[in-house]
């Protein structure tokens, strides 16, 4: 690993006039993404600024019903939270499907959003990767591409989106809140990570200097039936070939409220925009769920060895609304 | 650091990892370095009762936290209710991945008596959940035993949990 500079922030105002002045600095969270990649040679910053300390670890209810969550919220402990488990289970799922509990008990909500990818070129120095280092070419198109995207590549770059949490927040309409020397802002989370067309170096809409300090859920009474569904190598412990987190309201055999999202399939956490569409005020039935499905999938792009998500996605997301049309959801 | 109740000073790059300062400089080497990547499970402490891998954790963000290794779990000369189950259950074969399991396992009956969820529980909000065999081993799937003594250590966590 090389070497670099350690401080530590005790605040927020701290935190963010460090990066302002620090170039080469980056924030660290519960590390379990960054010090990989550190030690890897990927990640090389001549600063680290240790967030850990910062009072963003509340999970409060909001007025109008929503929830706060802070950015240093632990994995776990967000999972664990009686108002997510009982208002968005889909949420408290789709972590509890990640990573594993000595993991989740380190990993942060922000630094969960802002992991990257796990492609073996990314990772591997000795390949050609566009998003490790621009211009270089992508080895993943021609080489062992089974575990990547089949949704939002480009010809720079087909690396998924690694994150469960994420799936089931961009499903919930969540909202990232930052923080930087300039004041704060609020970027939806459906615009929040990028696709990588040409750049595939840009993950986020976040700015160099920015903090985020906190995501936010909107009051969403139909989360309260949905459910996180995760398919993949070995029951436990792996990351998604495919992930559905589905939230599904019906009223008299009829969708009135639908929410999609994949994982494992995408170059970001993937809202399935085409495949709610379908559904809203169609009859809640297997055939409509295939419908929606086909439709999310059919701009769908395989490489050499993926194909097998094509169809493993849409059988994902059918599973899932059927699962939550006859069980309700996970709660 | 304060390791299984003693305070140690100790002078660290920041890039030590808390693994390598554990066994490094402290010379608690009961602690052990699989992966160095977060896969394995072998290099599990307790921070403030909670399990995290240390290998992915530097000493200095944890200069202020209450660090218990396999080393601490033992009540004086009395092994830990779990290290008399692993040895009554046949709980290890090499061993190399045991301190890790143990320190994992004693993590895990906290989060569940905590009323803490799992992947595998039917009902999220239920917090009294059974620990069945699929909890037990949901819990522990982030230590792996490459030499495949997972039906004893199932065994042994059973055996503690609903004695």
């Amino acid at each position: 690993m090389k070497t670099f500079a350690y401080l530590s922030a005790p605040d927020v105002p701290s935190a963010v006039r460090a990066i302002s002045t620090e170039p080469g600095a980056k924030f660290l969270g519960g590390g379990t993404n960054l010090v990989d990649l550190m030690r890897e040679g990927v990640e090389a910053p001549d600063t680290v600024i240790d967030i850990t300390r910062l009072p963003l670890t509340g999970i409060e209810e909001l007025p109008d019903g929503g929830v706060r969550i802070g950015a240093l919220v632990r994995n776990s402990h967000l999972a664990a939270n009686q108002l997510i488990r009982s208002r968005y289970p889909v949420l408290s799922q789709a972590l509890l499907t990640g990573a594993s509990a000595q993991l989740r008990n380190m990993a942060t909500v922000g630094g969960n959003l802002l992991q990257r990818t796990r492609c073996l070129y990314f990772y591997d120095g000795a390949a050609a990767c566009n998003k490790r280092e621009p211009g270089s070419g992508c080895d993943a198109i021609g080489g062992f591409n089974r575990g990547n995207a089949i949704l939002g590549a480009s010809e720079s770059c087909i690396a998924t989106h690694p994150s469960d949490m994420a799936v089931a927040l961009v499903a919930l309409d969540a909202v990232v809140e930052v923080e930087s020397v300039r004041g704060t802002r609020r970027i939806p989370l459906v615009d929040f990570h990028q696709l990588p067309g040409t750049t595939p170096q840009v993950e986020t809409a976040l700015a160099a200097d920015e903090l985020i300090t906190a995501v936010e859920l909107p009051p969403l009474p139909l989360a309260a039936t949905s459910r996180y569904r995760k398919v993949r190598d070995r029951a436990s412990y792996a990351f998604a070939l495919v992930s559905v987190a589905a939230a599904l309201e019906v009223e008299g055999g009829v969708v009135t409220g639908v929410r999609i999202a994949l994982g494992g399939v995408a170059t970001k956490p993937w809202r399935a925009h085409e495949a709610e569409r379908v559904l809203l005020g169609a009859p809640a039935t297997d055939e409509s769920f295939q419908r929606a499905a086909e439709a999310e999938l059919a701009p769908a792009v395989a490489r050499s060895q993926n194909e097998f998500k094509i169809e493993l996605s849409r059988r994902a997301i059918v599973a899932t609304l059927r699962r939550l049309l006859t069980e309700g959801g996970a709660a | 650091m304060r390791v299984n109740g003693v305070t140690e000073k100790v002078d660290l790059s920041p890039q030590v990892s808390l693994l390598d300062a554990l066994r490094g400089e402290l010379g608690l080497t009961g602690t052990k370095k699989g992966c160095d990547q977060g896969a394995c499970g072998a290099c599990t402490v307790l921070v403030d009762g909670e399990r995290i891998n240390s290998c992915l954790a530097l000493a200095v963000q944890y200069d202020d936290r209450d660090i218990t290794t396999v080393e601490g779990l033992a009540d004086g000369g009395e092994a830990h209710p779990l290290q008399r189950a692993f040895i009554r259950n046949d709980g290890l074969q090499c061993g190399y991945c045991t301190s890790g399991q143990l320190c994992s396992a004693v993590g895990m009956l906290s989060e569940h008596a905590a009323g803490a969820p799992s992947a595998v529980t039917e009902h999220l909000c239920d917090t009294d959940v059974v620990l069945s065999d699929d909890e037990i081993r949901e819990r522990m799937s982030g230590n792996l035993c490459r030499c495949g003594a997972y039906n004893g250590i199932v065994a042994s966590i059973r055996e503690v949990a609903a004695p």
